[in-house]
């Protein structure tokens, strides 16, 4: 559900970029997700082969992810912490007193891409 | 000669929608239109608190209501019985509205004449906290049987709400829901978030909340 609408997103903000930078064929796109973005990167997948067919300039794009992992900053005793393991509560002080830091993060990274052929300006 | 390179980006997947938001805002406060998005889980009774804020309100603003669902119309057939414009949006699976679907709907239903719109989102405390449809404030429902932990549970929900509603107070003798617990712990999520306790069924606690409702209008009217 969630997933369907961020692929829908990325080819929307990659086919304007593509078009603002003379792209003539995407090869890949490379995605980050924060360790607890909530992110099911297995359906991501299926949709993006799914909806990609649709457009000629995605056409074979690889979708690569990379995970950000999760840390929690602690208020009480100013230190951090893995969230995952230990939650909200900080292994160093027993403070609920925490903030997650990182880890909440969904971005596009960078995509692979072909120019439009020669005679067309070439990029900077 | 091919040439491949790498475009590097960083930036949020949430980026075009998020100026896209902020466009809509713009437009609707030159416009004098106040939109409410509500969110909540399915069945916390967004449509019965909804027909209760609308009479209270309806003398004094005009007033829409655009409903989000997957599917069917029952709750745009429930509001056109107060007398509200409706319309009915199908968001064809998806989770959750955005701006431009949010647009879309604006559009189609012609809101230059409404002082107030409420958005009601799908019923999901996860996705529709993700995106912002271009509403002026966010009202969160979580209703008693639901319990006092879900600003825990789902603490993004809380974060960008901007009035919780807490609905069913009159069933309260027979959940374990604790106030003051809600409150401490949508408060660590949101320090300061306004929290009104109300009975959609019974009328209780609706004034605070439709003092609240009133006042934001005015202001973003101003």
């Amino acid at each position: 559900m969630h997933e369907l609408g961020l692929v829908n997103y990325v080819v929307k903000q990659v086919s304007r970029i593509a078009e603002e930078n003379h792209v003539a064929k995407i090869h890949s796109v490379t995605l980050e997700f924060g360790e607890v973005s909530g992110i099911v990167t297995s359906y991501l997948y299926d949709y993006w082969n799914w909806y990609t067919k649709k457009f000629p300039l995605f056409d074979g794009a690889k979708l690569l992810c990379e995970e950000i992992p999760a840390v929690t900053w602690c208020d009480d005793c100013k230190q951090t912490y893995p969230t995952v393991q230990y939650g909200k509560t900080c292994p160093h002080c027993g403070s609920g007193n925490t903030w997650l830091q990182q880890g909440n993060e969904m971005n596009i990274k960078q995509i692979e891409v072909e120019d439009t052929r020669e005679g067309d300006q070439n990029g900077e | 000669m091919e040439s491949i390179r790498i475009i590097e980006l960083k930036e949020s997947i949430f980026a075009d929608n998020n100026a896209d938001a902020d466009r809509l805002r713009g437009q609707l406060k030159q416009q004098g239109t106040f939109l409410l998005n509500l969110m909540s889980s399915p069945g916390s009774g967004k449509t019965s608190t909804l027909k209760r804020t609308i009479a209270a309100l309806q003398d004094e603003l005009s007033i829409g209501v655009m409903e989000a669902d997957i599917d069917s119309d029952v709750d745009a057939a429930a509001i056109a019985a107060t007398g509200a414009r409706t319309i009915q949006l199908h968001t064809g699976g998806m989770c959750h509205l955005d701006a431009d679907m949010t647009r879309q709907g604006l559009t189609e239903f012609g809101t230059e004449d409404l002082d107030l719109v409420v958005l009601e989102n799908v019923g999901n405390l996860v996705c529709p906290a993700e995106f912002d449809t271009g509403a002026v404030k966010n009202a969160v429902i979580l209703s008693v049987p639901e319990g006092h932990d879900k600003p825990l549970k789902y603490p993004l929900m809380f974060e960008v709400a901007d009035v919780l509603i807490i609905n069913k107070i009159d069933v309260l003798p027979y959940f374990d829901f604790d106030i003051q617990k809600l409150t401490e712990y949508a408060h660590m999520r949101h320090p300061g978030l306004p929290i009104f306790p109300v009975s959609a069924k019974t009328g209780e606690g609706m004034d605070a909340w439709t003092d609240w409702l009133r006042r934001q209008v005015a202001e973003w009217k101003q």
